[in-house]
């Protein structure tokens, strides 16, 4: 049985085809990402998996169970977690504040492993992703921190959350070279720590170090799949990133 | 070369000291800290005991306005910006009137009842529209009171428009202050103790991002609940209280300056802060009944004094005053400014 296996999943706005008969499966303790150019249908196909869109049709089976179409809180409470694009930081709260949040939910009550006070905890989790502790930074308000933290941020709800499959939609846009390179490591570790990982990412040098498979959309369509290899001496690929030097 | 000079605003230098650190050396810093505390107890102690007859009434109105204030900042720290306050206030006057008048049981169980009930009723009404956000969900909740009124007009029930009379009243003014004044407190200092403690983060976040708190692992629509629980709650102790008060409960219950005045007041006050719409209400309540000697033209004398003190304080006198007693402005010059060669 397959860890995730995505089946002919489609979605439509409208008119528009966002994601068209996609299907493709992810491995226990591997690293999938996925990529193709804007508006391909990336974000929507992660909205699909983690509850935040439902589907027109197709399944998505997370340890052969049916997930699609459940709701976004109960896919986190199932274990799989996400980030967003955009990110969605809670701007009145300071940064640690926000990871109380997640630390309330059902999944981290029945996972337990965590403990002590919520406060220490969230800052632990901070400063494990780079929140120095000593200073003022996870303190602030979200709504005063610079992006890279708030990315930070969006990385360690789901840490707190202790997610198993975690799905990272454009984690490092924005960002720069320094800060991925501080934080590719971390992904690494993920993975080692036998946490199943999609990465949907624009950054594709620092992508195809770290990733097992690819999987390529262009116009809600599944164009290739592969290992980083072979990707990229596929022609279609090259021709849907036009331009873009692989 | 010019300087240029520049308007910098710092921390008094007290406030700097008493922020961090706690120790109070001097009676002008113990002052500094329990004046803005000590002042608004005293002066609700004076305003509700002290003033004649008739305006204790006024003011017991005011108390209750400025609870009815306090469930709507709330609500909206939540992300449920409500255009229908009067709803809660009608459901919990209507379920106490008919606990009271119906079942006949005492008003010290009517009034606890009706915001039972009502605040489970109320949250039912409201539970279909919680999957819409901003404009959409106060539209609903504008439009549901409407409605209700109606139901209650042209089918009778609840007393139609003659509404439920002879209930109840309070055993004596004293009383009736006391009680309105403690609720007022009590709501106060328990909102802000929610929303400042960690379970209360989740509602904060809620407004901040929706879509966050369902990724981790929450169900916003349960929390939308609590919250609409909690605030309706309020209101509808309000409108429990108001029917006792009256003695009687009719349509007027459902009216929209019910619904209109907590908003008025928070806005008045400093939204997102539960002492400014609180200081908003105790500021309008009295206003609106001084303004009552001009008849007719009250409405305008009011909309104006609204209006004119909206546009010069958008922020709200709460912010406004805090920022005044925390900080002192001063000119400094700026020789990194803008030199004109
Ligand atoms: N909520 C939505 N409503 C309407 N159209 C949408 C919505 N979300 C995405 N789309 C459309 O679906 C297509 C795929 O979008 P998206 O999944 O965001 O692409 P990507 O993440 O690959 O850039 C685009 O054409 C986009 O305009
Ligand atoms: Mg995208």
């Amino acid at each position: 049985m397959e860890y995730l296996k995505i089946e002919n999943l489609r979605k439509t706005f409208g008119g528009v085809v966002a994601v068209d008969n996609v299907s493709f499966d992810v491995e226990q303790g591997t690293l999938l990402g996925i990529i193709g150019p804007n508006g391909s249908g990336k974000t929507t196909t992660v909205n699909l998996i983690t509850g935040f869109l439902k589907p027109d049709s197709g399944k998505v089976l997370f340890k052969g169970r049916d997930i699609a179409g459940l709701r976004a809180s109960k896919i986190t409470n199932l274990g799989i977690g996400r980030t967003f694009q955009m990110v969605k930081p809670f701007y009145r709260l300071p940064a640690f504040k926000n990871l109380v949040v997640p630390l309330f939910s059902p999944r981290v009550k029945r996972m337990g492993g965590h403990y002590g006070e919520k406060d220490t905890l969230a800052l632990d989790i901070l400063e494990d992703i780079g929140f120095e502790r000593d200073s003022a930074v996870p303190y602030k308000p979200a709504s005063i921190l610079p992006h890279g933290y708030l990315k930070r941020l969006e990385m360690a709800r789901v840490i707190a959350l202790q997610s198993e499959l975690i799905v990272f939609d454009e984690l490092y846009s924005g960002l720069t070279l320094a800060e991925v390179a501080s934080i590719s490591p971390m992904i690494e570790k993920l993975i080692e720590t036998g946490k199943t990982i999609i990465m949907v990412e624009h950054r594709l040098k620092e992508l195809f170090k770290i990733a097992h498979k690819i999987v390529v959309l262009d116009q809600g369509k599944k164009i290739a799949e592969g290992s980083p290899r072979e990707i990229m001496k596929q022609p279609s690929v090259k021709k849907a990133y036009l331009g873009v030097e692989l | 070369m010019s300087t240029e000079r520049r308007r910098e605003r710092i921390d008094r230098p007290i406030k700097a000291v008493t922020d961090d650190i706690f120790c109070l050396s001097s009676m002008r810093e113990i002052a500094y800290l329990v004046i803005p505390r000590i002042l608004p107890i005293v002066g609700l102690l004076l305003l509700g005991f002290l003033v004649p007859t008739y305006w204790r009434k006024v003011i017991v109105i005011t108390f209750i306005m400025g609870m009815m204030a306090l469930s709507w900042d709330f609500m909206a720290s939540c992300g449920l910006t409500s255009l229908g306050q009067a709803l809660f206030f009608a459901i919990g006057a209507y379920s106490s009137a008919a606990v009271n008048h119906y079942l006949g049981l005492p008003i010290y169980l009517s009034i606890p009842l009706g915001t039972l009930i009502g605040a489970i009723i109320s949250t039912a009404c409201i539970y279909p529209a919680l999957g819409l956000r901003g404009i959409y969900f106060s539209m609903v909740t504008l439009i549901i009171p409407l409605m209700l009124m109606r139901v209650v007009e042209t089918t009778g029930i609840l007393g139609g428009t003659e509404g439920i009379t002879g209930l109840t009243h309070f055993p004596g003014m004293f009383i009736t202050t006391t009680i309105s004044m403690a609720a007022l407190w009590a709501t106060f200092f328990g909102l802000r103790r929610l929303i400042d403690s960690d379970y209360g983060h989740i509602f904060v976040a809620l407004k901040d991002n929706d879509r966050a708190v369902e990724a981790s692992g929450l169900s916003i629509r349960w929390f939308k609940v609590q919250a609409i629980f909690i605030g309706s709650a309020i209101c509808c102790f309000c409108g429990a209280f108001m029917t006792h008060y009256y003695m009687s409960v009719g349509m007027s219950a459902f009216a929209v300056d019910l619904s209109i005045f907590p908003i008025a007041a928070s806005v008045v006050g400093g939204m997102g802060t539960l002492a400014g719409p609180l200081l908003g209400a105790i500021i309008l309540g009295p206003l609106s009944e001084a303004l009552r000697t001009f008849g007719s033209f009250r409405v305008v004398i009011y909309a104006a004094l609204l209006g004119t003190f909206i546009v010069t304080l958008p922020e709200g006198l709460f912010p406004y005053l805090a920022r005044k007693y925390q900080q002192i402005e001063r000119w400094v010059e700026a020789p990194g400014g803008i030199s004109e060669d």
